[in-house]
């Protein structure tokens, strides 16, 4: 009997069916974790410290920074330039300039922790990539606008 | 040798292996003296990663230097972070709140089992089993997503500030750490299912590397290592730090101190950092997360030395101040330095093959070991 069950089973494949079946099984959707990245873009953390960013007021398009050399200062790196003049009129300091080398940056959130305006934030923008060193220099425009990705075409 | 020998009558063949080894773990070079198969000894070439860290504390602040501690054993940068840390805390006099130092052995613990993980990934790796590096960097992806959602970065994570947390946890920090030790507990049983009983597995590390308790002690090795000998030395329970104290849980020691053992050591040691991420994901006090610490850090003069237990052994942060805002010297007392030391003594005597095994299973970073 044992042995009509076994030449059974080997005539039917049972134990390749047996073993295809825990392969099928791991088609679930679920337990897929590769990611299409190009294609899908992956949702980054909230607090996920990438491109750094000069706010500006949204609704006169000023920006935010005060000038005051706190993120500078701050810097392991010293990657921040902040350039200012006084406004002889309102007697305050403007920001004139803002540089950020970005290919020294480390990413440790000091910058955006010394700022007393959230003016500086490090934001979700991932894509960093440049084909040049100085484009890895961030001017205050582009800190402004944030990187622009070229977005990928299926 | 008689006179009229030539070099081919030599027994001794000297072979290289490093520093772009795969199975190094990096960039260390290790000189094998061989007799056929037979390994006479060795000689580690280090310093091909050496990037000055503890010159580089000398000119920031002290709090400017806390994110370069993380990039000395990137595998746990948390655990390097709180040394550091608790060390400028010792000078200070300060002591993070209760709130702090719960979250802080929360994410600590978190952080062991990752790079336990990667241990045990790429050292099966090196032995020559495949799957369980995919099994364990995809669980160690969950610890990661939960370290980026804290704190916004993923591998060198700059969690902790002198103090206490820059950062108060995220909504549903707790459920994502329960969910975490929910899921992850069937996966060691898994991994020891995989591997625990699989003849090539034991074939290749029992009565591999042996490092008895008074050589381990000789050579200042701490760690899995060390415990896998037998010696029950943790300073999680020896000295706490960080409110360890509170929570119960039992050191895992084996007797042997065969790569084997230390394979089941680390094995038990997740389980027991599950079992501390439980009690401490339970009771996370209320209150603040930073304590009153100057925002200019200027401690007075003297030193401190503080040791914690990272994944890999004993980490030690000595600091001297001289009263300005940078330290006047950082000494840094990795484990993995240490613990290579032993290389030499495990590996005399043993088969070129098993050097792979060896150097696996003394889970070096050579980030740390360069500085």
């Amino acid at each position: 009997m044992r042995a009509l069950s076994s030449l059974l089973k080997k005539i039917f494949l049972v134990d390749l069916f047996q073993g295809l079946w825990v392969t099928f099984r791991n088609q679930h959707p679920k337990y897929i974790y590769t990611e299409q990245y190009p294609a899908e873009r992956p949702q980054v953390a909230e607090r996920y410290r990438g491109a750094p960013r000069l706010n500006i007021n949204p609704d006169n398009g000023q920006t935010l920074c005060i000038a005051c050399d706190l993120c500078a200062l701050a810097c392991p790196e010293n990657l921040i330039v902040v350039g200012s003049e006084r406004n002889l009129q309102t007697k305050r300091k403007e920001l004139t300039f803002f540089t950020y080398d970005l290919s020294r940056c480390m990413f440790c959130g000091l910058c955006e922790d010394a700022c007393p305006v959230d003016a500086l934030e490090l934001t979700q923008d991932f894509e960093l990539a440049s084909y040049t060193r100085e484009g890895m220099i961030w001017d205050r425009q582009m800190l402004e606008e944030g990187p622009r990705p070229t977005p990928y075409k299926c | 040798m008689s006179a009229d020998a030539t070099f081919l009558d030599s027994t001794e063949l000297v072979l290289n292996m490093g520093p772009q080894h795969p199975s190094t773990h990096g960039v260390l070079r290790v000189i094998l003296k061989l007799d056929g198969e037979k390994v006479l000894g060795t000689d580690c070439v280090i310093g091909y990663l050496h990037r000055g860290v503890e010159k580089i504390g000398e000119n920031r602040t002290y709090a400017q230097f806390n994110p370069y501690v993380d990039r000395m054993d990137y595998i746990s940068a948390v655990s390097n972070g709180l040394g550091y840390c608790l060390a400028v805390e010792k000078l200070l006099n300060a002591e993070a709140p209760p709130r702090a130092q719960a979250v802080r052995v929360i994410l600590t613990e978190l952080n062991r089992v990752a790079s336990h993980l990667f241990w045990l990934g790429t050292h099966a790796l090196d032995i020559g089993a495949i799957t369980p590096v995919f099994y364990c960097l995809r669980e160690r992806e969950e610890a990661l997503k939960i370290f980026e959602k804290y704190c916004g970065a993923r591998l060198t994570t700059h969690a902790f500030r002198i103090g206490g947390l820059q950062y108060e946890t995220y909504d549903g920090f707790e459920q994502d750490i329960r969910d975490f030790c929910a899921m992850f507990v069937p996966k060691i049983d898994e991994y020891e299912e995989l591997l625990s009983g699989n003849r090539i597995w034991m074939g290749r590390l029992k009565g591999i590397g042996i490092l008895n308790a008074e050589e381990c002690k000789e050579y200042g090795v701490t760690g899995p290592v060390l415990r896998a000998a037998g010696v029950k030395w943790d300073l999680r329970k020896a000295q706490p730090y960080s409110g360890y104290e509170k929570y119960d849980f039992d050191i895992p020691t084996r007797e042997s101190g065969d790569t084997y053992d230390r394979y089941v050591v680390r094995m038990a040691e997740m389980r027991q950092s599950i079992r501390i991420m439980r009690q401490a994901v339970d009771g996370i006090p209320e209150g603040p997360v930073m304590a009153k610490v100057p925002k200019v850090i200027k401690p007075p003069v003297g030193e401190a030395y503080v040791s914690i237990e990272a994944p890999k052994g004993e980490l030690g942060y000595y600091i001297v101040s001289d009263g300005s805002t940078q330290p006047y010297r950082v000494r840094v007392r990795p484990p993995s330095f240490v613990n290579l030391q032993a290389l030499d003594r495990m590996v005399a005597g043993g088969l070129v093959a098993d050097v792979v095994a060896i150097i696996g299973t003394l889970d070096i970073v050579l980030g740390e070991v360069d500085r």
